[in-house]
């Protein structure tokens, strides 16, 4: 198994950056948007974006929720581990409001579907972005593009794209790993 | 995430303490989940669940069906009052009629202990037993050990009191048996005549006064007095079991701490608690009602997802 480096922390914080000033560029001050981080991975991105935001920016609220799409996973019954759930909270009304959702890599898409259908639980939102630290390219199944992107990467089915962020694993890198 | 390790639920027995933990959890997500605006997810819209009740039931009937459809489960109900039971038919022929029609699971009370596992033997279908005559109501027990886990913030070391009609109690046997696994003491209470011969024997105490045994416990289940289940009389008069087995204010005011008080459902009002007690705030009645949907989401979500 050998694996190269995609991103290292400072260029993972130029992306962190660029992404925090496009989506100002598009939000202005949050006052209609809310961000969801999509359990598990996607929380940690979404954390990060916020506390930019926040503290280097000065947007004062930012109104962000954790998404669980267990439930709402297509392959149920279907795949060889047992789903394993992960906490939702979303402490606020999506409803007419506009929801970026945030996610470390986007893949198949399957999972921005599943995503699509579980935030209708919380009501009918404006509008649905989508905002990702890593797209793979050539690997959709499903017809689903990112609004923002922190890097694109072209890797092939046996390659698996790894995002490691500071306060879960250690250290701020992406790599990309041969199986 | 870990898999339970039984494929029906049976009974707490054949539970293990992972396994329980496991159904905690997994209601936790439910439990958030049931209180969106939209209360539903599809995770098993290709999954059909048949009701069969072959004795009479309201709270668990409903909540089960509820529970279904919130994980998306196509439902068919039937109850024994309406059915071809009534034309002789027996129990394995019903199930395996139901079962033709493509049904993946059975959620079945039946008057007779061990109805469950036996049809568990003999049909292709996951079973939830949903109360068998005086054995066992694995559901009921799960969720009443939810919600003292939920009041008290946990169940080991806790001490819990059952009190009442505990002889012809289905509920009883699964609370002793679920406490028991999850670290809780368990004190019985109740006339000597409803209290089985050798219940030591499960490692649970005794202890004929209502005031001492509140006095001992953290939470107190009451127990319904089952005069259907009784051939017999097993006290005096039902006004005689009110005034010593009856849980009432006074009881809970000449206590120096809170006890969270808790039943099963239907409440005999004045009978072995009365309406100050059971509207009280140290009553969560109702939050056991609507835990069951939650631990009921979380047993057919668990059992659905060993369905390959």
């Amino acid at each position: 198994m050998s694996q190269k480096v995609l991103l290292n922390a400072t260029e993972i914080q130029i992306a962190l950056h660029r992404l925090a000033c496009q989506l100002i560029e598009n939000h202005n001050n949050f006052e209609h948007t809310v961000l969801v981080g999509l359990q598990p991975r996607g929380v940690y991105l979404a954390e990060r974006i916020k506390a930019l935001l926040v503290e280097d920016y000065g947007i004062k609220d930012v109104p962000l929720g954790y998404l669980d799409i267990t439930f709402f996973r297509d392959d149920f019954r279907r795949s060889e581990k047992p789903l394993e759930a992960n906490k939702t909270q979303i402490d606020f009304i999506v409803e007419g409001k506009k929801v970026v959702f945030i996610d470390d890599v986007l893949f198949t898409g399957r999972s921005i579907r599943s995503a699509l259908t579980a935030i209708q639980s919380f009501g009918r939102p404006e509008e649905i972005e989508l905002l990702v630290l890593i797209d793979r390219r050539f690997s959709r199944h499903l017809p689903i593009q990112p609004d923002y992107r922190g890097r694109q990467v072209d890797a092939i089915n046996g390659e698996k794209v790894l995002v490691r962020w500071q306060e879960k694993d250690g250290e701020d890198a992406v790599y990309l790993v041969e199986q | 995430m870990k898999e339970l390790s039984v494929s029906h639920l049976l009974g707490i027995k054949y539970l293990t303490t992972e396994d329980i933990e496991l159904i905690f959890e997994t209601a936790d997500h439910f439990k958030e989940v049931i209180n969106r605006p939209i209360k539903k997810v599809p995770s098993l819209r290709d999954i059909t669940i048949a009701n069969l009740f072959f004795e009479n039931s309201t709270r668990t009937r409903l909540s089960f069906e509820l529970a279904e459809k919130r994980l998306s489960a196509d439902v068919v109900n039937f109850s024994a009052a309406s059915s071809s039971v009534k034309k002789g038919e027996t129990l394995i022929d019903t199930v395996n009629n139901i079962l033709a029609m493509k049904v993946d699971m059975v959620v079945m009370r039946h008057p007779n202990p061990g109805a469950g596992i036996f049809l568990s033997k003999h049909v292709n279908a996951r079973i939830v037993n949903a109360g068998d005559g005086a054995h066992e109501h694995p559901t009921q027990a799960l969720l009443d050990a939810y919600s003292i886990r939920e009041s008290l913030g946990s169940v080991a070391g806790k001490k819990v009191a059952i009190v009442g009609d505990i002889l012809h109690s289905r509920v009883a046997l699964s609370n002793i048996f679920a406490l028991k696994k999850l670290g809780a003491e368990v004190m019985l209470c109740g006339p000597k005549t409803l209290i089985p011969k050798h219940v030591e024997s499960l490692g649970v105490r005794y202890e004929p006064s209502l005031e001492k045994t509140i006095q001992w416990c953290d939470a107190v289940n009451m127990l319904r007095v089952q005069n259907e289940r009784m051939s017999m009389s097993y006290f005096p008069t039902t006004r005689e079991y009110a005034q010593q087995y009856g849980l009432t204010l006074d009881h809970l005011k000449a206590l120096d701490k809170q006890i969270v008080v808790m039943h099963p459902g239907p409440i005999n009002r004045g009978v072995e608690i009365t309406s100050e007690v059971a509207d009280s705030p140290q009553a969560i009645i109702l939050d056991q009602v609507q835990n069951g949907v939650a631990i009921r989401m979380a047993v057919i979500y668990l059992l659905a997802a060993k369905i390959k």
